[in-house]
C-alpha cells in the first residue's frame, strides 16, 4: 500500500514538474510559477511515512532540478527536512480540515523556499533574488494554498481507486438476535 | 527527541544530496540531462497538442480576417524586398572596401530555427529548453537570437534538446557596445528586474559615459560568443554607483524572453 502511495507521489511530483515547465501563462500573469513539490511533499507528511516523504524528495527534487538551472540535487534536503518536521506533527495537526491544508501548504512551501535559497547561496551560486522576489514568494506560497487541499482530495481519490476497498464490518451483530421458537 | 528511521532518512537523504552535488561537472550535466529525457515524450506530446490546437484555430479563422492578413503581408514583403534590394548593394559596397583595405570578409550567420518547449520551472533562474541537440549541430555556447534581439546562448546540449541561458540570467554575461555612444559595456542580471525579464543590468561602463535613454545597445564582439552587431535593447536610464567611479544602466531588451515561441541558434 505504501508503495502504491510512494508511486502515485513519485507520478503527481511529474506532471506537476512538466506542468510547471511548459505552462507559461501563470509566470506571465502572476510574475511567478507554480511548484506542486511543497503540496505533495504536505500530503507525503500527513498520510504517509519517513520512507515515502525520503523517495518524494529524493525522485522530486532531482526531476525539478533536471530542468532547472539548479546544482543538481540541491532541492532534496529542503523537501525532505520540510517533510520530516511535518511529519513529526502528523498526529497534531487536523490534516482533514481544508483551513488546515491550506496553511500546512504555505508554511511548507515558505520553508522549502527558503531552505533552497539558502542552500544555493551557501553553494556560492547566484540566484536572481531582489524585492521582487517577495512578490514572488507570496504568489508561490497563495498557489500552494490552493493546490494543498486540492491534491489531498486528488490524492485520496486515485489512491482509492487503485487500491482494494476497506471491507467494512457487518452491523450484524450475533449476540444481540433475537432468536423466536424452541431452542 | 528523533526516533529512529528520521535519522536513517536524514543519512540516506543526506548522503545522496552530498553526492549529487559532488558529482563532477562533466558527469553531473550528463546525469541532469539523462534524467530530464524523462520528460521529453511528455514535451513531444505537448507540443503535438499545440500544434493541433493552432490548426484548429486557424480553421475557424474568416475568410475576411485572413484577407486583411493577406494584404498586410503584401504590403510589407514589397517594402521588405525593397529594403533588400538597399542592403544587397550596401553588403556589395562593404565587401569592396573591405577587400580596399584588406580586411577580413564577414561570413553570413547560418542558423537554425528551434522551438521552445520548456522554461526554468524556478523563478530565480532565466533558462529555456529548445527542441534543437547535439544531433542537429548544437554545441554550447551559440549565440541564440530572434529577429527582434539577442536572447541568450546555449549551454548544456542534449541529443534532442538544449538548454538556453537567457540574456539576464547570472551565467549568461554579454559583451556589449553603446552605439551613439561607443562605450563598451557587459550585460548582467539585475536584482530589481525580477519580475520584469526585459530589463538587464549594463555595467563595468566609464563613470564619463555620455548615456542618454534610447540609445541602441548591440553585441560588441569581444566576448568572444555573440559576433558584433546583434541588437540586444535600448538604454532605459543610467546612474553613477561605487562612489561615482563608474556608471551602471538599466536596459530594455528587444526580444520579449517572456513570450518566446521559436528563436534562431547561431550555428558555427
Amino acid at each position: 500500500m505504501n508503495g502504491l502511495r510512494s508511486l502515485i507521489l513519485v507520478g503527481f511530483a511529474f506532471a506537476g514538474i512538466f506542468a510547471a515547465a511548459w505552462l507559461e501563462a501563470p509566470r506571465r500573469w502572476l510574475g511567478a510559477q507554480f511548484d506542486v513539490l511543497p503540496a505533495l511533499v504536505v500530503v507525503a507528511a500527513m498520510t504517509t511515512n519517513v520512507l515515502t516523504v525520503g523517495i518524494l524528495a529524493v525522485s522530486g527534487g532531482v526531476l525539478l532540478d533536471s530542468l532547472s538551472a539548479n546544482p543538481l540535487g540541491v532541492s532534496i534536503l529542503p523537501l525532505f527536512a520540510t517533510g520530516c518536521g511535518l511529519h513529526r506533527a502528523q498526529e497534531l495537526v487536523l490534516r482533514d480540515l481544508p483551513y488546515a491544508q491550506v496553511i500546512l501548504g504555505v508554511v511548507a512551501t515558505a520553508a522549502i523556499l527558503l531552505l533552497k535559497l539558502i542552500l544555493l547561496l551557501s553553494l556560492g551560486e547566484n540566484p536572481i533574488v531582489g524585492w521582487g522576489s517577495l512578490w514572488q514568494f507570496l504568489v508561490t506560497c497563495g498557489w500552494s494554498a490552493a493546490l494543498t487541499p486540492l491534491i489531498f482530495r486528488l490524492f485520496d481519490t486515485v489512491a482509492g481507486l487503485l487500491s482494494y476497498r476497506t471491507v467494512e464490518p457487518p452491523t450484524f451483530r450475533p449476540d444481540r438476535e433475537i432468536l423466536r421458537g424452541r431452542h | 527527541m528523533l526516533n529512529k528511521p528520521y535519522w536513517i532518512g536524514f543519512a540516506v537523504v543526506l548522503v545522496v544530496t552530498l553526492a549529487l552535488l559532488n558529482l563532477p561537472e562533466q558527469v553531473s550535466r550528463k546525469a541532469r540531462l539523462a534524467v530530464g529525457s524523462l520528460f521529453v515524450p511528455l514535451f513531444g506530446l505537448a507540443g503535438f497538442g499545440q500544434t493541433l490546437a493552432d490548426r484548429t484555430s486557424d480553421l475557424t479563422a474568416s475568410r475576411r480576417a485572413l484577407l486583411d492578413e493577406l494584404a498586410t503581408l503584401r504590403r510589407e514583403n514589397v517594402e521588405l524586398r525593397l529594403q533588400a534590394l538597399q542592403h544587397a548593394e550596401a553588403l556589395r559596397e562593404n565587401e569592396r572596401l573591405r577587400e580596399l583595405v584588406a580586411w577580413q570578409r564577414q561570413t553570413p550567420w547560418k542558423h537554425k530555427v528551434a522551438r521552445v518547449i520548456a522554461r526554468d520551472p524556478e523563478d530565480w533562474w532565466r533558462t529555456v529548453w529548445i527542441d534543437l541537440g547535439s544531433r542537429d549541430g548544437v554545441q554550447p555556447d551559440l549565440p541564440v537570437l530572434t529577429p527582434t534581439g539577442l536572447v541568450g546562448r546555449t549551454g548544456d546540449v542534449g541529443l534532442t534538446r538544449t538548454q538556453v541561458l537567457l540574456v539576464g540570467d547570472p551565467k549568461c554575461r554579454v559583451a556589449v557596445l553603446v552605439r551613439e555612444a561607443g562605450e563598451n559595456g557587459v550585460i548582467t542580471a539585475f536584482s530589481t528586474s525580477v519580475l520584469d525579464h526585459r530589463l538587464v543590468d549594463l555595467t563595468n561602463l566609464p563613470r564619463q559615459s555620455a548615456l542618454r535613454p534610447g540609445q541602441t545597445v548591440q553585441t560588441s564582439g569581444l566576448g568572444g560568443i555573440f559576433p558584433p552587431g546583434i541588437p540586444v535593447g535600448t538604454i532605459v536610464d543610467s546612474r553613477s554607483v561605487g562612489f561615482g567611479l563608474y556608471t551602471e544602466a538599466r536596459v530594455k531588451m528587444a526580444a520579449d524572453t517572456s513570450r518566446l515561441r521559436e528563436v534562431l541558434v547561431l550555428m558555427p
